[in-house]
């Protein structure tokens, strides 16, 4: 597995963008996420990587607060973004969700018009002052997404209606119009296709240019090919974080080195 | 990779031979499918016994038996007639001559006495005289008058009266029917359809034939109109707030299982309380379309909460995600994207329950609305909410414990009528749903 190929381009910014201090997660009784530090770089792709249950997709979440719609999850710890702690009280989730776009696993549109599905998070933001504006957003965001040339005659037609690796590229481009700084991704390509997926993970690379970008997924490959820096979950603890090159052909920690060849997991 | 070690697949026999468990698996299918169909058989035989009986006990309802006739009344017997000392009786003499005409001109002849005619009509003369004096221009011109036949008449021509087990009373003698069968054959009385029963008003308990149900749609329709604009509101913010904002804690818990039994609750419970609390207490008109409404509006609400709560958690919870993702605030997500999901279930809910609150007479029992004889149509809208009125099954119920046989057939009558609003409601909510489903 040391011959997996590895992106050359390297980390552009080292400016941190999320910050993690000691962070636990409890659901109920269950301690979920144990000790984790970590620090997102700006402009730059972090992969969490990790077997089933390891935590990642939990800590994902935790940085735009959508466990906070969980009732029994508990944090504990600072995440602070650019200096903020936004578990701070005086922080409204719904501010921060404006700031740090998510995508899900499954795309999940409205089931509303394309237009609708994109035009729907500038226009709850404000993000518009009229119709023309909006619908150059709504452009912008497309183009972005890489599904402008695809959808640009049919904006009227439902999202739902989408192939499975379009919807997951119009759950991008409608993330990506509320114009985000940090954008999470949780396991965005686990129910596309292998042209689909690599349609995604070039738009990954290029979303690098404007956001950063934090990705959460099951393979490897596509750790190694999108990301700078990974971070490896094992069991709730921050295994090991570092350079992706370095995680993938020199690790540290032997669990990791287990993982990435395939022993655990 | 498995520890058991592996033995042979053991024999089977031919594929074209069926063995003895798929014999019998085979018969066990055979046999739920026949259940099934039985069950499903039974159920429409039911049924249509039910239509079949509802339909041939409540026709007679809507038709009545009418004496058609036609004649000139002049100026000189206008005059002659108000200047007799019982104008009324010169009327009914005038009524009979003209009656005689009208049969002679056809070749038949009978003797007709006053007694009779107002035992077949009523009180025909200040009919005659009440028209004529309001509309003086119909003097001298021919006019065409058609009388209702008094119920008896009715019901010999249905059946339910014959000659033979006719007993002679003050109501009806045996020597009116050969009057009937003469009018009969001359084509002057003859049935027709009862319109006065889909718009008139209650009748006396006297006056079976004059009975309309006209009065009491416009009762359950104000009472809907309270149920609608008082429980859709009331129960769908309560299930949005429980469903999507309110904690899960033992109090939410206790708050949905006491929902859970309030739909449970007989609904004479709640017409005793609304006895108490609108009535009693808070002095609001007895019998009013608008304490009858409030009582229903409690009984409906916990139908309405359950079946919104329902449509609610079948929205995808990744609907919500997406909206909070996007920064939706948890308001936004919901009234822009779930309940839009949730609209058609919820539409369904209502009008499901309106249609029970619609067939609800224990309730009224309580609150007056039974019993009373709704007379007349209410003056304007808010006299509509605070007059008193009747409802549509409290008039049924009304009609069927009345003595007198004819009012048997008007309860039937107001029973398809009540069914046929059911039907168009539940249809509404079939092509609401229709309409409003989305997939996503």
């Amino acid at each position: 597995m040391y011959d997996v190929p590895t992106t050359e381009r390297g980390v552009i910014s080292n400016q941190v963008k999320f910050e993690a201090k000691n962070v636990q997660v409890f659901y109920g009784d269950t301690h979920a996420i144990k000790d984790v530090d970590v620090e997102i770089a700006d402009k730059t792709v972090t992969a969490f990587i990790g077997p089933s249950g390891c935590g990642k997709s939990t800590f994902l979440r935790c940085l735009n607060r959508m466990n906070d719609t969980i009732d029994i999850c508990r944090v504990e710890g600072k995440i602070s973004l650019d200096g903020d702690d936004i578990y701070d009280k005086r922080v409204d989730p719904v501010q921060l969700r404006a700031k740090v776009g998510m995508v899900f696993q499954k795309p999940n549109p409205f089931p509303k018009s394309i237009y609708d599905n994109v035009a729907y998070g500038p226009r709850i933001h404000g993000l518009a002052k009229n119709k023309a504006e909006l619908d150059d957003l709504v452009e912008k965001s497309l183009r972005r997404g890489a599904i402008w040339d695809e959808v640009k005659d049919r904006l009227d037609s439902p999202g739902t209606g989408l192939s499975g690796g379009q919807q997951q590229r119009l759950c991008i481009a409608r993330a990506v119009a509320t114009e985000p700084e940090v954008l999470l991704m949780d396991e965005p390509c686990s129910a596309l296709d292998p042209i689909a997926t690599s349609q995604v993970e070039e738009l990954i690379d290029e979303l690098r240019a404007n956001f950063s970008v934090v990705i959460v997924t099951h393979s490897m490959q596509q750790a190694a090919r999108v990301s700078q820096k990974t971070a490896f979950f094992h069991l709730g603890n921050l295994v090991e974080f570092g350079e992706t090159s370095q995680i993938f052909t020199n690790p540290i920690d032997e669990r990791t080195e287990s993982y990435i060849t395939g022993r655990i997991g | 990779m498995t520890d058991m070690p592996m033995e042979d697949a053991p024999v089977r026999g031919s594929l074209t031979q069926v063995d003895a468990r798929t014999k019998k698996r085979n018969a066990a299918e055979k046999r739920f499918k026949a259940y099934g169909i039985g069950a499903i058989l039974i159920g429409v035989a039911f049924l249509i016994v039910l239509a079949v009986s509802i339909v041939r006990s409540g026709a007679p309802a809507f038709t009545h038996t009418v004496m058609d006739v036609e004649f000139t009344v002049t100026q000189e017997e206008f005059d002659a007639a108000e200047g007799e000392l019982f104008k009324t009786k010169a009327y009914s003499n005038l009524f009979i001559s003209k009656l005689a005409a009208q049969l002679e001109e056809v070749g038949l002849e009978i003797d007709i006495q006053e007694d009779a005619i107002e035992r077949l009509l009523g009180k025909v003369g200040a009919d005659i005289r009440e028209f004529y004096r309001e509309n003086p221009d119909a003097l001298g011109t021919p006019n065409r008058f058609e009388l209702s036949a008094s119920s008896r008449v009715d019901g010999y021509f249905n059946g339910r009266v014959t000659r033979d087990t006719l007993v002679e009373s003050r109501f009806l003698m045996l020597a009116d029917l050969d009057l009937v069968d003469v009018l009969h054959e001359a084509g002057i009385i003859k049935g027709a359809f009862n319109w006065n029963f889909i718009t008139g008003a209650d009748s006396g308990v006297d006056n079976p034939g004059g009975a309309g149900i006209g009065a009491s749609v416009i009762g359950s329709f104000f009472m809907m109109l309270v149920v609608l604009f008082l429980s859709l509101p009331i129960g769908v913010a309560a299930s949005i707030y429980l469903e999507e904002f309110a904690p899960k804690n033992r109090f939410t818990d206790l708050i949905e299982v006491n929902i859970s039994n309030l739909a449970a609750v007989p609904s004479i419970v709640f017409g005793i309380l609304g006895l108490a609390v609108f009535i009693q207490f808070m002095h609001l008109p007895q019998s009013a379309p608008l304490v009858g409404g409030l009582v229903l509006t409690l009984m409906t609400l916990p139908t309405i909460i359950i079946s919104t709560r329902a449509s609610l958690r079948a929205v995808p919870p990744s609907i919500r995600d997406a909206a909070l993702g996007v920064g939706a605030s948890k308001m936004q997500a919901v009234f822009h994207h779930v309940l839009p999901l949730a609209m058609p279930g919820i539409l369904t809910g209502t009008i499901i329950g309106l249609a029970q609150a619609l067939g609800e007479t224990a309730p009224l029992l309580l609150i007056g609305m039974v019993g009373f004889v709704a007379r007349g149509y209410p003056e304007g809208v808010v006299a509509g909410f605070t007059d008193p009125n009747s409802a549509m099954p409290a008039q049924i119920y009304t009609w069927a414990a009345r003595a007198d046989a004819s009012f048997y057939d008007k309860a039937w009558g107001g029973i398809i009528i009540l069914l046929i609003f059911l039907l168009s409601m539940n249809i509404l909510a079939i092509i609401l749903r229709r309409r409003f489903e989305r997939r996503w």
